[in-house]
């Protein structure tokens, strides 16, 4: 274990920073998606709400796995077929489309949970005030349930971080897939996977505590 | 009666149904400025029902509501804007949890630019000091009783500077000692010449305050009249069953 980590330390971290260069990106589109696709199933619009539903339904229904080769294969061999052939997606772009979309169906329904927990009153006080219901939601519904939404996030951050992982099939170079090699050029399948496992488990160790004092801190100031 | 260019609100054959259910089956009634109507009647009468359609908190199944001029079951109405002319209070007060007393009311007027920032906190200074709660404009509303959020919620709502008040059941959800302030303040408000219609249980309100009192069973107008005139005489005999009941 000691002699992976004295040669592979390098290839390791840098395989973790693309982890977490993955994770980063799709939280970050995940959010976005989960916000738009949330508030769509909220509304009373029946169009956006079946677009939101069935969005999310899809997105659920296709293992993370399935939904990476759709987009890393499948997308690209379709648009080439259209004649652009010179259409390529890296890794990483595939990558983050896949987990961006995965984990942005779950944000929906975190969003859509979330809205849902704010009593409705809320939202007629603000109206019968002469507020839009878009000035509504974003300054008086959103605020409220983002409180009850942090802990889902949290969890669904972790979780997406974990998914990362299910990327290194599409060859994409995160601490998986930089796992699999070393285990390769050495066939030390414990200790490298170990080392992977504990590298995995000190990060998310640290991103859940600083979570949690984020939560505490969102909780006290009122 | 007054005159037609008084009529605050005037409602012509209104209907609501929520799904197969009728709730509000053929309602017409006017308002004139300065009248203070109460609305009484057995649960499920349609009472709440026909002061949320007012300001389109629900939406009329047919019939015409016009505020201030304004048809409100007409599409192409501003709705926000007719709002901002109708102050509503709820049963369970509804404040936004997550700000202050002074945020909760100025929230709206700032965001609207109805009122300049500090316009809107001087106001709300003033309409906190009216209604006995000066001291509270930093509190939130979880450290509020029943009647000092109901108290604020009026605040709120005319902070917007309303022609018109509707009370939702203002006092159904306090404590019974907590009735009297929030009533107080809804009389002195009357007595200033606030156009008002009020949904209650409060018989003694009604009779003290209402300029007319209106009796709703079954998503009609059953009566109404005087406070003397339904509450001391009524006619229908299912006022006078109601009456029986609540007095």
């Amino acid at each position: 274990m000691v002699m992976i980590i004295q040669t592979y330390w390098a290839m390791l971290l840098k395989a973790m920073g693309h982890t977490l260069l993955l994770c980063l990106l799709s939280l970050v589109f995940a959010t976005i998606i989960g916000m738009i696709f949330g508030l769509m199933n909220v509304g009373h619009n029946r169009v956006l709400n079946f677009i939101g539903t069935v969005y999310v339904d899809a997105v659920r229904g296709v293992p993370l796995i399935v939904l990476a080769y759709f987009i890393y294969f499948g997308i690209p061999a379709g648009i080439q077929s259209m004649g652009f052939t010179n259409f390529k997606m890296d890794a990483l772009q595939a990558g983050t489309i896949a987990l961006s979309m995965n984990c942005g169906a779950y944000m929906a329904e975190i969003v859509r949970a979330g809205i849902q927990s704010v009593d409705r009153g809320q939202m007629e006080a603000g109206r019968s005030l002469g507020l839009s219901y878009g000035a509504g939601m974003a300054l008086i519904v959103v605020p409220q349930a983002v409180r009850t939404m942090i802990p889902s996030i949290i969890n669904q951050f972790i979780i997406t971080l974990k998914d990362t992982s299910i990327l290194s099939v599409i060859g994409f170079p995160e601490l998986t897939n930089v796992g699999k090699t070393i285990m390769g050029n050495t066939f030390k399948n414990l200790q490298a996977w170990a080392v992977v496992g504990i590298m995995y488990l000190v990060v998310i160790t640290i991103l859940s505590k600083v979570s949690k004092q984020i939560e505490r801190r969102i909780n006290r100031g009122r | 009666m007054a005159d037609k260019t008084d009529v605050r609100i005037s409602v012509k054959n209104l209907k609501k149904s929520f799904g197969s259910l009728e709730v509000l089956k053929d309602i017409s009634l006017e308002v004139t400025e300065g009248e203070v109507v109460v609305l009484i009647g057995p649960s499920g009468s349609g009472k709440s029902t026909l002061l949320r359609c007012l300001n389109q908190l629900e939406k009329a199944t047919s019939g015409q509501i016009v505020i201030d001029g304004f048809d409100v079951t007409d599409k192409h109405t501003d709705i926000n804007k007719v709002r901002e002319n109708i102050g509503m209070v709820f049963q369970h007060f509804n404040l936004f949890n997550h700000l202050n007393v002074l945020k909760n009311m100025t929230l709206a007027p700032v965001h609207l630019k109805t009122l300049s920032k500090e316009d809107a906190n001087n106001k709300a200074m003033q309409l906190l000091e009216r209604v006995g709660l000066s001291d509270k404009a930093g509190a939130y509303p979880s450290q509020l009783s029943g009647g000092q959020k109901q108290r604020v919620a009026i605040a709120r709502a005319l902070e917007m500077n309303p022609d018109i008040m509707l009370f939702d059941e203002p006092t159904s959800a306090l404590d019974p000692e907590m009735v009297g302030e929030v009533l107080a303040v809804m009389k002195e408000l009357a007595r200033d010449g606030m156009t008002m219609m009020v949904v209650t249980h409060e018989i003694g309100f009604a009779r003290e305050v209402a300029s007319r009192v209106i009796f709703m069973e079954g998503g009609y107008i059953v009566e109404e009249g005087t406070p003397e005139e339904v509450l001391d005489h009524p006619k229908e005999p299912r006022t006078i069953d109601f009456l029986s009941k609540v007095l």
